[in-house]
């Protein structure tokens, strides 16, 4: 080895950037720890003060965190491949809890928990599923399709377009208020060490877990799959390859919808109760956990949809925070603080802008 | 010849903008509005079915209102039409012009008492000051928190910013709707909302809350500015470099435009009109009410912006107001008068979310450019358009 090449392995290693970027990682970084610390004092705090409503809403927190991440996996899908963000998804979702409480409740007329309780809670689940999935395809086929090559703003606009359908849909279908339903999911609960834990919080983590390996298992192993990554690293190198790319983008919307469906039931069945707005509230919460993940990785949507779970459920239920009316506000706060500090999210690599 | 031709267009473009043309036409409107509102709607002598329709199709109230949309719109314009930025927390700006005025112009902060040059009795308790140095401080106010939210998330890709600031739409309005006790401070009075606003002192009288063809010439006036603004602004430096950072941000910096510093001038003198609209908006209602400003308001204003053509002063105005209309008066007014002819019971008014959803998608699809077109913003909105029609033909069957 030449001492040239040696002095510019050297110089190669201790580049760090710009002093801009320097700096501005100084910046982040104390910021992220300043903040981290806060919140660790604000957690043990309240886990001294009464460990066991800790634990109780904790739980909570991760049921929801779990509900949020089927919901946040359909937004980071279709960013992932398609780089838009699918206003209309929140929509969708709550498209899927009408359209479960009207299979179960209505079509089926299932009110209690019992056998033909839970046979129409299966049928429910998959047929919420292709419901929310076919629809999904339908709104690119016939919304989004034309506009992919168009300047970035016109599917934005469009997707907010959908989105004011789907809820306009919403109002006809569910009325303006909010509606309850009867739940054919067990109500009882067990008690592990003085925390109470429901059933269908078990229920919600055996159908979401499943899911979840399942989506992960198509992306990764299968040959659609493949297409679907194949589409998102470059859309003409895709086509070439002879990739289909317009049945990639259709398969990847049906399973964002069907993800979205088996949600909308989930969600219904546990608290049983439906709104026309349900959607924009935790489709921005679901969205938000997206970005915190950082948008694109589907492990980064499920670790983030949990982190704002938990976050979530223990601001609203410790005795110590802010409390339930400022739980928007405190989601909103940490999706503006990712964007400005870590726009690539948790586990999302920081890409440059492509030119 | 080409020289000469050349000196020509570099002479008319060194010219200040004429707005002699444009103004004497919506004097001349705004005048016909005025007499019809101001001196036929209350004369004995108009024959009653006209009185009938003009109170049913078009009452003075949604006139105004429709003004205040049209000031947001072209507020909302300069950001989406001009930047090309994707503004969706819009609302935000208006709750906070509107809540300067529930604080400056009312007695709610009962504890204070200050007047400046208000109208009102010196005696009331509260803090007074006059509509039009509250309309400078709404907006003042405004583009400091534009540049607060602005600064930066600016930076990031166009797409996170349409998220940022759609949070901070939620964020704003939440606040002031838990807002009643802070720590024991009462900053919005909570859902109750601030009501019984000073009114607007005008030198002649004072307008109350029932003077609707009064304060129609304080609004037209109001949106006189904003077009006045938009028009001068669009012609000059700034306006040039956000329509090139609009087009192709990467070309734009390469030929010298700072980026933050003008995507930062578009978000705060965006701001500036929605202060104005909020102020206009809370002495039209005469009071503010937290519930009213929720995400809905955003999207109208995007799609006005979108109906009547980004960019395009025109376009904007003629979408705010069909919208505002239709929104206000038009499919109540159609709900009654179709429920009364048939007999049944169709609850128009809801049709709202559907049309407005129709407005967005339909006008992106087919006519992306909207109603009245701004020529430069029709060949970027079609650029990926001849793209499309070189990809094979069996591509376009699936």
């Amino acid at each position: 080895m030449t001492q040239a090449a040696a002095v510019e392995k050297v110089a190669v290693r201790q580049y760090k950037g710009t002093p801009g970027q320097i700096r501005r990682r100084r910046i982040e970084l104390t910021a992220g720890l300043v903040l981290g610390a806060l919140v660790m004092v604000w957690i043990v705090a309240n886990l001294i003060n009464s460990p066991t409503q800790f634990a109780q809403v904790f739980i909570l927190g991760f049921r929801n965190g779990l509900l949020y991440a089927l919901i946040a996996l359909g937004y980071t899908l279709v960013y992932g491949i398609i780089e838009l963000i699918n206003f209309a998804h929140g929509d969708l979702f709550m498209l899927g809890t009408l359209f479960s409480s009207y299979f179960i409740t209505v079509w089926f007329g299932q009110e209690t928990s019992n056998l033909a309780g839970w046979l129409t809670f299966f049928a429910a689940l998959i047929a919420a599923m292709a419901f929310c999935g076919g629809l999904n395809i339908l709104i690119e086929r016939f919304a989004y399709r034309r506009l992919r090559r168009a300047p970035k703003i016109a599917p934005l606009i469009t997707a907010v377009g959908v989105s004011f359908i789907l809820q306009f849909i919403g109002i006809k279908w569910n009325g303006s208020t909010p509606r309850n339903w009867p739940k054919v999911l067990p109500q009882s609960e067990f008690t592990v060490l003085g925390v109470h834990i429901a059933w269908n919080t078990v229920i919600l983590l055996l159908v979401a877990a499943p899911l979840l390996l399942l989506l992960s298992w198509v992306v990764t192993k299968t040959r659609q799959g493949k297409a679907m990554r194949a589409t998102a690293q470059d859309q003409d190198a895709a086509r070439l390859m002879g990739i289909d790319v317009n049945r990639t983008i259709s398969f990847t919307f049906a399973i964002g919808g069907a993800l979205a469906g088996a949600a909308g039931l989930l969600y219904q069945q546990t608290t049983g109760t439906t709104n026309y707005n349900l959607g924009f509230q935790l489709g921005l919460i679901a969205f938000t956990s997206a970005v915190l993940g950082g948008i694109g990785n589907l492990n980064g949507a499920v670790l983030g949809a949990v982190l704002i779970g938990i976050i979530q459920g223990l601001n609203d239920g410790l005795p110590i925070g802010l409390g339930q009316k400022w739980s928007q506000t405190v989601v909103f706060t940490i999706l503006i603080l990712i964007m400005v500090f870590k726009p690539a999210g948790l586990l999302g690599k920081s890409t440059t802008e492509k030119v | 010849m080409a020289t000469r031709a050349a000196r020509k267009a570099k002479k008319a473009a060194k010219q200040p903008v004429s707005h002699r043309t444009w103004a004497l036409g919506y004097l001349a409107v705004a005048a016909v509005m005025f007499a019809v509102y101001q001196y036929a709607l209350p004369w004995e002598g108009l024959p009653l079915p006209i009185y009938d329709f003009l109170q049913l199709w078009l009452p003075p109230s949604s006139v105004n209102e429709a003004l205040v949309y049209v000031i947001c719109a072209l507020g909302l314009n300069i950001v989406v039409g001009y930047a090309g930025l994707l503004d969706l927390g819009y609302v935000a700006f208006w709750a906070i012009g509107g809540y300067s005025a529930g604080w400056f112009m009312s007695n709610f902060f009962e504890q204070w008492k200050f007047h400046g040059l208000s109208s009102v009795a010196t005696t009331e308790p509260g803090l007074h000051i006059n509509f039009w140095l509250v309309l400078v401080i709404g907006g003042a106010v405004c583009a400091f928190f534009g540049v607060v939210i602005g600064a930066p998330t600016l930076r990031l890709k166009s797409d996170y910013l349409a998220l940022v600031t759609l949070g901070f739409g939620e964020i704003i309005p939440q606040i002031f709707f838990n807002g009643e006790n802070i720590n024991g401070f009462n900053l919005s009075n909570g859902t109750k909302g601030i009501t019984r606003l000073d009114p607007i002192p005008t030198g002649v009288k004072d307008l109350g809350p029932f003077d609707f063809g009064s304060k129609f010439v304080v609004f037209v006036l109001l949106a006189a500015i904003m077009v006045f603004i938009s028009l001068q602004l669009r012609r000059g430096r700034l306006g040039r470099a956000w329509l090139a950072i609009r087009e192709d941000e990467l070309a734009a910096s390469m030929m010298g435009v700072p980026l933050m510093r003008t995507k930062l001038a578009s978000y705060a003198v965006g701001a500036v009109a929605g202060g104005i609209g909020g102020v206009a908006f809370a002495t039209h209602v005469d009071g503010v009410y937290a519930e009213r400003f929720n995400f809905s308001i955003s999207i109208f204003l995007l799609a006005m912006v979108v109906l009547g053509g980004m960019g395009n002063v025109w376009g904007v105005i003629l979408g705010a107001f069909i919208l505002a209309w239709v929104n206000s008066t038009g499919l109540p007014a159609l709900g009654d008068t179709f429920n009364s002819q048939f007999g049944t019971e169709v609850d128009f008014p809801s049709f709202t979310f559907l049309l407005f959803g129709l407005v967005l998608i339909l006008m992106i699809l087919f006519k992306r450019e909207g109603l009245i077109p701004e020529s430069r913003l029709r060949l970027v909105l079609h650029e990926g358009d001849a793209d499309e029609e070189l990809k094979p033909a069996h591509e376009e069957e699936k």
